[in-house]
């Protein structure tokens, strides 16, 4: 009779504690990041080109030209303009020297061919392939940072695209090269065959990349400066292994795009939480 | 001595009376409150949150010291993008259940989006 008792008592336990446990309910939910720009009043963005230097292994300028309309042809609402890219570092040298940035023979604003269709709705002949100017650092680059203050030029080509957002900038990517302590991981297997994992200090000679971009977004009606991303990666690797450029760059714009994208488009970040009863 | 003992007597039953009536008016407002939360937690199951959060907000005004409400309603202002709102909801939830450690888990988890948000929009 105890016994029974006791076993009663213990279910009644057992059931408590299950009936206790549907008290609370795992489900995913989809925390909405909010856009920090407020795109709503375009409809149209024109990844216009962008003043690029650092090594010669890569074209930074159309790389990214590329890599970002196809990006935002498929995770952003703006409908992306295909058009030549913009001869940027050019046009900011001619500014420099004095002549207007904003005109060419028949009064647009020159591009440089790119691989993309250009069915805008004044096309000029394109101006033949412009010799690169030697930006190697940030330094360089800070000589022709006055073109994106140029507003004028800026309206010209906004009114060129009826008025879209222009996505132009600067980006530097360079070479890197260090040698000095790292921590690693070394995994060793002992004669019991348990694993264990002992972090090691090793000296060490790495090569790579780093890529510095800087996202300048333009009001094609205005021509003035919205917003402005500035970002900087790293991506090193063992002296011993050979990664060519173009590999580590689209490494680098990997990291890069995501807060590209952020600053255009709502990005929702998924996770789970627990309902309570 | 009978006049005391009577007064005692009334007072007893008073307050036993009162007790009687809150009591039930309490288990009712948590009742109504529950049953908001359940019908939130199966519409949100089924990925309905607007309904599921209008629950919640229903129940969290029913019976206002029901943190599994307050939790619940957190999750569905953060489901709604509503940062500041699910804050304040998570606060109340953890103040009226501070040992409850799945609302803790479910704060944890939201302010480290919410502080990745503010990173953004500061940067």
């Amino acid at each position: 009779m105890t016994a029974r008792s006791a076993a009663t008592i213990a279910s009644v336990v057992l059931l408590a504690a299950v009936s206790g446990c549907t008290n609370f309910f795992e489900v995913p939910i989809e925390t909405p990041l909010s856009a920090k720009m407020d795109v709503s009043a375009f409809r149209r963005v024109l990844v216009a080109g962008f003043i690029s230097g650092g090594t010669d292994d890569v074209d930074a300028n159309l790389e990214t030209v590329r890599l970002l309309r196809s990006q935002l042809r498929s995770k952003s609402q703006l409908r992306v303009i295909e058009a030549d890219v913009l001869p940027l570092a050019e046009l900011a040298a001619d500014k420099a020297k004095g002549t207007p940035a904003s005109t060419t023979e028949n009064g647009t604003v020159p591009r440089v061919a790119a691989d993309v269709q250009a069915p805008g709705p004044t096309v000029p002949p394109p101006v033949a392939q412009l010799p690169e100017a030697k930006i190697r650092n940030a330094k360089d680059l800070e000589k022709y940072q006055s073109i994106f203050a140029d507003v004028a030029f800026w309206k010209k080509v906004g009114e060129e695209y009826e008025n879209p957002l222009i996505v132009t900038g600067t980006l530097l990517f360079t070479a890197q090269q260090t040698a000095g302590f790292v921590t690693r991981n070394v995994e060793s297997v002992d004669n019991l065959g348990r694993r264990t994992v002992i972090p090691q200090r090793l000296y060490m000679e790495r090569k790579g990349f780093a890529l510095t971009p800087k996202f300048i977004f333009i009001d094609g009606r205005t021509g003035v400066v919205l917003h402005t991303e500035s970002m900087h990666m790293e991506r090193l690797y063992s002296s011993q292994q050979n990664t060519p450029a173009l590999s580590s760059y689209f490494e680098l714009m990997d990291e890069v795009i995501p807060t590209f994208l952020g600053t255009l488009s709502t990005q929702k970040i998924r996770g789970t939480r627990v309902l309570l009863r | 001595m009978v006049f005391r003992a009577l007064v005692f007597a009334r007072a007893v039953a008073f307050a036993a009376l009162l007790a009687g009536i809150a009591q039930p008016a309490f288990a009712d407002a948590r009742s109504d409150a529950k049953a908001q939360v359940d019908f939130g937690i199966k519409v949100a199951q089924n990925g309905l949150w607007k309904e599921a959060t209008y629950r919640w907000q229903k129940a969290a005004e029913i019976d206002p010291t029901y943190a599994a409400a307050w939790n619940n309603l957190g999750i569905g202002y953060e489901h709604e993008g509503k940062f500041e709102d699910a804050r304040k909801a998570y606060e109340k939830a953890v103040a009226l259940d501070p040992k409850n450690i799945l609302i803790r888990q479910n704060y944890d988890l939201f302010k480290e989006i919410n502080d990745r948000a503010k990173r953004r929009n500061d940067r």
